[in-house]
């Protein structure tokens, strides 16, 4: 499988806090890698260096065999990454539809009919056809959820940014969460996911990356990375 | 009773245009969280820019439309493109102060051009009268003031419901960051709409320059019923905004009527006052 991103020695820092420090890590195209770490190692910091929300202080972040570390957000949703956040960021004052249409159509510069007939479909897909008329202020949080990862599916992702869906759901809810993200790699989609539920992390994904203060704990199948002494340390606590 | 019919008429007519003139602050503070302070110098710089093409091409004022809309939307997006975008980020003072800047910069080119002499758009339509049963004239004037207003206001709701710029428009107010993510060129967006705003000024320009004189300084005060419309209506509401400007006017009226005419603009701004009080965030206002 040809790699499809590349991270090479990334930072960023605010102020004394080294927020990502030094790190370097490879995706494989249609990978699906986990992201774990303790609060503060760095995970929605990487995401938003990888989405462009920020710009990195040093080093480089390889997509597609481009270098994109200090590229627009519109332009790298454009060019095929898609984010979605713990908290839902919805447009709050259009109906579900209209949230994917706008990606469909701006994100992966569609017609409009196509982008209703590509929306209809990752409704299907997410569980929100019945509602998809529905104003996105009435949701409840589960919906949210669904909605911000159908939006990012909306923008034609080619690497998909996962951000901590499954905080807040339940046991059941998590497993739709696990069996919609796995159907999106199999049409081919990249994905990385940071997430906190350590069920959903040992399930989910093909491999781990393990951060912690910004740098490159681990990385490996999850069963190995759950077994390290490194990182059972910084979950569990030093023994002694 | 019927004595009160005609300040109730004229004040609704004349609401329309107050909503027109207040549309594009409204506009710009509902999708940037922006106050634009150079407003009613946009309009202004359109009663005159109406005013070149009257006399040089022989137009009517309404036909000069035609080519002032168009150019006050390329003015505004160059405005947004070079000014504004540069300031976004960095909350609402920078903003206010180079809107005001350039509030100041485009009256006193005005003044330079134009002399401080009054000027008026003429048209017929101010001398020609409306008969209501028989029992008072309005001003043909009036009735088109709000005509326009009504179908620019129209106008605007549709684009922004029906059309994929509308969309991006209300997604880029709703979240900006989110909006970047789903691939929005959000500088862009924010200039279409200030574009547009710049627009409605060029609309509400003409109308005010065929219904009164105009002075280079005029924009000041048509910034002020601007802002009494929008804060009546509700910040950033489109619906609102109408109806603050009929609410404005017709306060106005009736204040002239029954205070006299020296109270007409004090008790536009004391309904202005009590509705603050009552209800700060405007009658459409949400939040």
């Amino acid at each position: 499988m040809p790699e499809i991103l590349k991270v090479n020695n990334l930072s960023k820092s605010f102020g004394k806090v080294r927020a990502v420090h030094d790190l370097s890590f490879k995706v494989d195209q249609g990978e699906i890698l986990g992201i774990i770490g303790p609060n503060g190692a760095g995970k929605t910091t990487l995401f938003n260096l990888i989405s462009g929300e920020i710009k990195p202080d040093a080093g480089e972040v390889i997509f597609n065999g481009k270098d994109v570390a200090i590229t627009q957000t519109f332009k790298k949703c454009r060019m095929g990454i898609a984010r979605t956040y713990q908290i839902p960021r919805p447009f709050l004052n259009m109906t579900i539809l209209e949230n994917l249409l706008v990606g469909s159509i701006y994100g992966a510069g569609k017609s409009y009919k196509e982008s209703k007939k590509q929306c209809v479909r990752i409704l299907e897909k997410t569980g929100l056809s019945a509602k998809s008329g529905a104003l996105v202020g009435t949701l409840p949080l589960l919906d949210r959820k669904r909605l911000e990862l159908a939006k990012a599916l909306a923008t034609n992702p080619v690497l998909l940014l996962v951000d901590e869906v499954a905080g807040g759901l339940t046991e059941g809810e998590v497993e739709e969460f696990l069996r919609i993200i796995h159907g999106v790699r199999k049409e081919g989609v990249t994905v990385l996911w940071v997430e906190h539920i350590v069920m959903a992390m040992t399930k989910g994904p093909d491999r781990l990356l393990v951060m912690n203060f910004g740098r490159r704990l681990f990385v490996g199948r999850p069963d190995e990375a759950f077994n390290s002494p490194d990182v059972q340390k910084i979950y569990l606590g030093d023994e002694d | 009773m019927i004595e009160y019919l005609e300040p109730l008429i004229n004040g609704i007519l004349l609401g329309g245009l107050y909503g027109v003139v207040g549309i594009g602050l409204s506009m710009v503070f509902g999708i940037m969280r922006q106050v634009n302070l150079a407003h009613g110098e946009l309009m202004i710089l359109s009663s005159y820019l109406s005013l070149v093409f009257l006399q040089v091409l022989g137009l009517h004022p309404l036909v000069t439309l035609i080519l002032v809309a168009p150019l006050m939307f390329f003015i505004g997006y160059l405005i947004q493109i070079l000014l504004f975008n540069r300031v976004m980020q960095r909350g609402m003072e920078p903003f206010l102060m180079i809107s005001f800047g350039l509030s100041i910069i485009i009256q006193n080119a005005l003044l330079l051009i134009f002399t401080p002499d009054a000027r008026s758009l003429e048209t017929a339509m101010v001398i020609k009268g409306v008969d209501v049963f028989g029992l008072f004239n309005i001003p043909l004037i009036y009735l088109v003031n709000f005509t326009v207003g009504a179908l620019v206001l129209t106008a605007l709701h549709q684009f922004m419901k029906r059309t994929y710029m509308g969309w991006a428009i209300n997604a880029s107010a709703d979240n900006e960051t989110a909006a970047k993510l789903m691939g929005i060129n959000v500088n862009k967006v924010y200039a279409y709409a200030l574009g547009i705003a710049a627009v409605t000024a060029a609309i509400s320009g003409v109308l005010v320059g065929m219904s009164f004189t105009f002075y280079p300084h005029s924009g000041t005060q048509y910034l002020i019923i601007a802002f009494g419309v929008v804060i009546i209506g509700g910040l950033g509401s489109l619906p609102g905004t109408f109806l603050g400007g009929l609410v404005l006017g017709v306060s106005q009226l009736f204040g002239g009527r029954i205070l006299g005419p020296g109270f007409q603009l004090l008790s536009g701004y004391i309904i202005l006052l009590i509705i603050l009080t009552v209800r700060p965030q405007g009658i459409l206002g949400g939040r």
